[in-house]
């Protein structure tokens, strides 16, 4: 039985819509990869002056020590250049997963998909360090 | 009538030399369970520890090897994870072992929390004997109903 190769890691694109960077993670991901995209997207919060970053993990089948470092680095170093970013979409397997490997990703707003990120984003609000309410609408 | 046996996918050892070969571990490793009939969360625990442990491996270790065996022992079905280096080896495993304990700058999980996602978790190291860390998990079925919680609907899906 052969496995696939998995080919040369190709850079993840960043979208912008509005003052929002876009940014949806590949399955796989290689290490190298994953710290170009934090060096991409910092680069694109600088030049554009974006006020908020998504990124949809919703096709991330697992996320590692080393994924959620980078997700988290890249969270605070967009807070330093004065942009939100909202993790979206995380699955629900890879969610019990991280919390039984001790990765708390504290910082990190998520949002269930990227539709309730981006309105989430939109929203002018005060700092909000924990997850998002998900209890929205309920009276 | 032709007996059907179950195809149990070979034991295999794959090279862990580069971040390519980290990933080419952890899709065979979910290739594999799939195969074994891991449900999807305990394929996404084995393959977030090998991810863990292939990484160790790679950076601690300067590279080896990741030995991905198949176990069947009576009906229940398994699999066993090896992660074989030449390299420093770990002096203090408990230590090496605490949640936060890092000698790489790294958050000092993956030892720690590979173990919680697994059901068994050997270390074999020492100074200068390389380190080899095995983790084995099995197929677990629908837990069974608690007795009180009501009758089993044997055509309920
Ligand atoms: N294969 C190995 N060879 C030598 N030392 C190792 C090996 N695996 C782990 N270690 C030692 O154990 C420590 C803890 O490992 P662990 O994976 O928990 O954390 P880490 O790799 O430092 O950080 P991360 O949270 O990013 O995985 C490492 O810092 C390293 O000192
Ligand atoms: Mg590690």
């Amino acid at each position: 039985m052969t496995v696939p190769s998995p080919g040369p890691p190709s850079p993840v694109p960043v979208l912008a819509l509005g003052d929002i960077l876009l940014v949806t993670l590949p399955g796989e991901l290689h290490d190298a990869t994953a710290e170009q995209l934090q060096q991409d997207i910092t680069e694109r919060i600088a030049r554009s002056g974006a006020t908020g970053v998504v990124i949809d993990i919703s096709g991330v089948d697992i996320v590692d020590s080393y994924l959620g470092r980078v997700l988290a680095e890249i969270a605070r170093t967009a807070a330093l250049l004065a942009a939100r970013t909202v993790l979206a979409g995380m699955r629900p397997a890879v969610a019990i997963t991280l919390v039984e490997l001790g990765l708390t990703l504290t910082g990190l707003t998520t949002a269930l998909d990227v539709d309730r990120a981006m309105r989430l984003l939109s929203d002018p609000v005060v700092e909000r360090p924990e997850a998002v309410d998900r209890t929205e609408g309920s009276p | 009538m032709m007996e059907v046996l179950p195809r149990r996918p070979a034991p295999i050892a794959l090279p862990i030399g580069s971040d390519a070969d980290l990933a080419r571990v952890r899709q065979h490793v979910r290739l594999v369970a799939t195969e074994l009939g891991f449900g999807l969360v305990q394929q996404t625990k084995l393959v977030t520890a090998a991810s863990e442990l292939a990484r160790n491996t790679l950076v601690h270790g300067g590279g080896g090897q990741a030995e991905i065996t198949p176990l069947e022992e009576g009906h229940r079905t398994g699999l066993r994870l090896s992660f074989v280096d030449q390299g420093p080896g770990i002096r203090d495993v408990a230590l090496a072992m605490t949640d936060g304990y890092s000698t790489g700058g790294g958050l000092g999980l993956g030892l720690s929390g590979a173990e919680r996602l697994v059901h068994e978790f050997a270390i074999e190291t020492g100074p200068g004997r390389g380190t080899t860390v095995t983790a084995v998990a099995w197929v677990t079925g629908v837990p069974a109903p608690r007795s009180g919680a009501g009758p089993r609907r044997p055509g309920a899906r």
